[in-house]
């Protein structure tokens, strides 16, 4: 094994990984919390109430949380890549039986101080696990049967277990982070294009399958006027915001849509609704951009890993966050049918920030360590 | 170590391969939502900038003030008052049970009224206002207002309502307004345009013929609500235009002494400027309380009203179809002289009695009048007279004079809705309508203005007009109208062939009132300033038989219905006439003892009330 001639990371002091520390990324991330809180304030009707502390708590913890991610070895998340994927599918499992029940789904854990949603963790830890899977594999091993058999089922798992709470949206997200780690992986093109020819095929067979609400929600995607009043309301009402916003916004604070209650969800799932009707067309473009540059900056942090390992895990993360973010605004534009999706950052709920924070840490972690090589 | 290294490095090769692909996949998505952002914020901003407008503001339309009605003097005959009223809107009420009840107890409603109320509740949308109470007394009123604490979401309301100060007396010329329904909503634009719970439109008479401009437009209150409909701010207010004042022609005062003078009969009575065609009075009996409707009428009040034998929803004036019985005689005669059928010497002998075509046809009276000329005939209403020159006259030449004078045809063309036309018959419209040849023996009753011809009492106030002033044509008008400065081309041109011949029948007509022997003389006045002259008729109602007539029974003792109807028509004052009148009661027996008296005591206050009448009329002008 050769010795690089870089300094090894077990000798890297503090203030020698907090220069290493990409700061444009963090940057971004901290304006993005600043923007989230000042979107939040606005949900609240322009004042200090439940949702703009509640976030403001938490973004405050979850970015210290981040930072201190930073600090611990990359190795460290390699040695427990399997071991937290274990611990989330056995909350995922608590959950089903001991879940807390809200609006129909069974999806929160009660810790006590916070309620937790173990399938948010899952988006961010089912990247880790097969990072971890497919680390040391050998090209020509990664479309073997057992390698694609194994990690297929490492996604099914926690799939299925959030299928039946139910949560589709997630479920599909969980997925979709999986599948780009997969990807990434090097498995064959051709699985990924018949996976995708099946599904369209089955579409129809699957949506027979689907539960009314969801049904609707298809539906009502497909033709949002025809019940205006019904399920086509989140959609049309969304869109009436986004529109009506017009180039500059109606300004901070300003949004009548949700102001006056038109838009539904407006803390979580359509907060970039009421982002939107405020701050216009301009307005979304750069916030856009921040997402884009801090997608950029963890791809490019694993392009300069030195571990595979990093690299995938970056690759992966990055990818999903692109993904959440496209669907979330996706769906609020009427592009694709109502799945519950949160914005990261942006979106009220502890557990999306809570994953999003440590994929982030993971990430830096990745940065400030990236001469770090794993066995 | 080497083999690792390599496959590494294929590894490495595979992930930036596939993360370039993944790349340009995402600068794909990315273009495609930031051109949907463009798209909805750019492109179609106005449409969503509209629909959140539409989202967010709510009109509240508030009922128009509607115009009013004033007489010739200006006296409001249907105005507008402020009535009392509790709205509740359901949205705004945490608790509506509690409150309904609470109302139920404070305004000691019903529990049919209460009844009504939930009903009305259950078909308006939650943020729609429900009226509770639309009319309430002052006391009711403030101790709901006193009660307000206890009530949250009620709110009392002052609303401008209808009210018609007069009563019964112009019920039949104005008609009255009621809630709107969905049949006037359909049928009329204005209405629904104006259209709020609650709103009152004309149902009959000219509030219903003048809707459109008495109904003015609404006060917008512009809101800007919530996603539930909560109200947050006003945004607007957009006053409405008050309905246009209407004035009409009628004079209160003669209006009142007509509705005084048919108290308690069935009847009619109308009274028309010769010369402007100004209608002066009109009135029917009985008439009903139009402020009964206003708020809707209740079961009781519409049975005692529909129930009525005398037919108080009956406008007699302008829907009551008589047979003109003798007040038709001068018509009669006019046409005779106008055809050259007979002339002033023309006499006729009179028993009593007369057979032509084998039927016998009586004369009122039954000794007979003896040998009697034109101006006796008329003065003392000689039936055998009038059948010995209608039967020279043929039913056709006479029904043509007859329609000439007004007869048989709407007077207001289109103003009233319910008037009808009457009928004068000639053998084309036998042979039409009843498809058999015209009998001579229905010429001969056609002469009494008996058989199937039919007149309503504007008609004969018309061709009484059309008579006292020289025989000249008018067109009846009832409001004062912009309109009206524009003349008919034919306004005031002469209807008769030879103006001699009017003056014959001017001269009959005084005789028969202001003579011996005529048969309104009794209710003469000798006074040349109030002097008028007329003719009465009695309209048979049914066909008298033999048997009847050997009786001769007085009118009190025939059963109501049998009773023949009473007529009179008049002009005055007879030198330099000015007005004409006609009056029909309905089973009154006789005319000349009870229409004719009724005129006596009508021309005197008219003509009394002349110069006022005519001091308005040059105020007017000065203004101008």
């Amino acid at each position: 094994m050769y010795q690089h001639t870089r300094l090894t990371n077990n000798n890297f002091t503090f203030f020698q990984k907090f220069r290493n520390f990409d700061y444009i990324l963090l940057i971004c991330i901290l304006l993005l919390g600043f923007i989230s809180l000042a979107t939040m304030y606005s949900t609240d009707g322009g004042k200090i109430l439940f949702h703009t502390k509640s976030h403001f708590t938490k973004l405050m913890v979850f970015t210290m949380m981040m930072l201190f991610i930073s600090f611990i070895n990359i190795k460290f998340w390699f040695s427990i890549g399997y071991l937290s994927y274990i611990v989330v599918v056995s909350l995922l499992v608590w959950t089903y039986f001991f879940g807390i029940t809200s609006s129909g789904s069974k999806r929160w854990m009660d810790l006590y101080f916070i309620n937790l949603q173990p399938s948010e963790l899952m988006k961010i830890f089912i990247i880790l696990c097969l990072a971890k899977y497919f680390h040391r594999m050998k090209l020509e091993n990664v479309n073997s049967v057992y390698t694609i058999l194994t990690s297929l089922i490492i996604i099914l798992l926690p799939m299925g277990l959030v299928i039946v709470q139910p949560d589709l949206g997630t479920s599909v997200l969980i997925a979709v982070s999986g599948i780009a780690v997969l990807w990434f992986a090097g498995i064959n093109h051709k699985y990924f294009i018949y996976t995708m020819l099946g599904f369209v095929i089955s579409l129809p067979f699957v949506i027979a399958f689907l539960k009314p609400y969801q049904k609707l929600r298809v539906l009502t995607f497909l033709n949002p006027d025809k019940d205006p009043l019904g399920a086509g309301y989140q959609i049309i009402q969304s869109k009436i915001a986004v529109g009506s916003g017009g180039i500059f916004g109606k300004g901070f604070l300003k949004g009548t849509q949700s102001y006056l209650e038109f838009l539904p969800e407006k803390h979580t799932d359509f907060i970039f609704t009421l982002f939107s009707e405020e701050f216009g067309f301009v307005g979304s473009v750069v916030l856009l951009v921040i997402y884009i540059i801090i997608i950029y900056r963890i791809i490019a942090i694993g392009a300069n890993s030195r571990s595979y390992f990093a690299k995938l895990f970056c690759y992966g993360f990055g990818a999903a966050i692109f993904v959440f973010i496209t669907i979330n605004m996706s769906m609020v534009l009427g592009l694709l049918p109502i799945v519950g999706s949160p914005l990261p950052i942006m979106s009220y709920g502890g557990s999306s920030m809570l994953a999003t924070m440590i994929g982030f840490g993971i990430v830096m972690s990745a940065r400030v360590h990236s001469q770090q090589l794993i066995a | 170590m080497i083999n690792s290294s390599s496959d590494n490095v294929k590894k490495l090769n595979s992930i930036n391969r596939r993360m370039f692909i993944t790349g340009s996949l995402k600068f794909f998505i990315m273009v495609g939502i930031v051109s949907r952002l463009f798209f909805l914020q750019v492109k179609e901003n106005k449409k969503y900038l509209t629909l959140s407008d539409k989202n967010r503001i709510r009109e509240w339309k508030l009922a128009p003030v509607r115009g009013e009605f004033h007489d010739y003097f200006g006296n409001v005959i249907a105005g507008n008052f402020e009535a009392y009223q509790l709205h509740v809107i359901p949205e705004q009420v945490e608790n509506f049970k509690y409150v309904i009840y609470r109302l139920k107890d404070l305004l000691e409603l019903s529990d049919s009224e209460f009844k009504k109320v939930l009903k009305k509740k259950k078909e308006i949308k939650p943020w729609e206002t429900l009226i509770v109470s639309n009319n309430l007394s002052w006391d009711k009123f403030s101790k709901i207002n006193n009660h307000l604490y206890d009530l949250n979401g009620v709110k009392p309301v002052i609303s401008i309502s209808r009210n018609y100060p007069f009563e019964e007396n112009f019920t039949h010329i104005i008609g009255y307004v009621s809630q709107a329904n969905e049949q006037d909503i359909e049928n009329t634009e204005l209405i629904k345009k104006n259209f709020v719970p609650g709103l009152k439109v004309g149902k009959i008479g000219l509030e219903k013929s003048f809707e459109e401009k008495l109904i003015g437009t609404n006060d917008i209150e512009r809101y800007e609500v919530n996603a539930y409909g909560r109200r947050i701010s006003q945004l607007e207010f957009q006053k409405g235009k008050k309905g246009q004042t209407l004035k009409l022609t009628v004079d209160t005062e003669i209006q009142k002494l007509a509705n005084e003078l048919l108290k308690d009969k069935a009847g009619s009575i109308c009274v028309m400027d010769i010369f402007t065609g100004e209608v002066i009075a009109m009135h029917s009996s009985p008439s009903f309380d139009p402020n009964l409707f206003v708020f809707g009428i209740s079961q009781d009040n519409w049975q005692i009203i529909r129930n009525d034998p005398m037919k108080p929803l009956l406008n007699k004036t302008l829907q009551g179809r008589y047979s003109p019985g003798s007040t038709l005689k001068p018509i009669v005669a006019l046409s005779a002289l106008e055809n050259g059928i007979i002339n002033t010497n023309f006499t006729v002998r009179c028993t009593g009695k007369t057979e032509l075509y084998d039927q016998t046809y009586h004369c009122w009276k039954k000794e007979g009048h003896g040998y009697v000329s034109l101006r006796n005939a008329m003065k003392m209403s000689c039936d055998t007279y009038f059948y010995e020159i209608a039967r020279k006259l043929g039913v056709d030449k006479l029904s043509e004079t007859a329609k000439k004078f007004g007869l048989g045809k709407k007077v207001f063309d289109n103003l009233f809705e319910i008037e009808k036309d009457g009928l004068i018959p000639n053998t084309q419209w036998k042979k039409n309508a009843l498809g058999k040849g015209w009998l001579l023996g229905e010429t001969i009753i056609t002469g009494i203005g008996q058989g199937y011809i039919q007149t309503t009492p504007i008609q004969l106030c018309l061709m009484t007009a059309q008579i006292a002033n020289g025989g000249y044509k008018i067109y009846p008008k009832i409001v004062i109208d912009d309109k009206d400065k524009i003349k008919p081309s034919d306004y005031y041109t002469p209807l008769y062939k030879n103006s001699k011949n009017i003056r014959i029948i001017q001269d009959a007509m005084f005789g028969s009132t202001n003579e011996v022997m005529g048969t309104s003389y009794r209710s003469r006045i000798d006074n040349p300033k109030y002097q008028f002259a007329g003719k009465t008729g009695t309209a048979q109602v049914k066909k008298i038989t033999e048997r009847e007539r050997e009786l001769d029974l007085k009118t009190s003792e025939i059963p109501y219905e049998q009773r023949d109807h009473a007529l009179y028509i008049a002009y005055g004052p007879y030198v330099n006439p000015r007005y004409a009148l006609s009056i029909v009661v309905e089973h009154g027996g006789n005319g000349s003892t009870t229409a004719a008296p009724m005129a006596k005591r009508l021309f005197k206050l008219i003509i009394d009330r002349h110069e006022m009448r005519q001091s308005i009329n040059q105020k007017k002008y000065l203004e101008i």
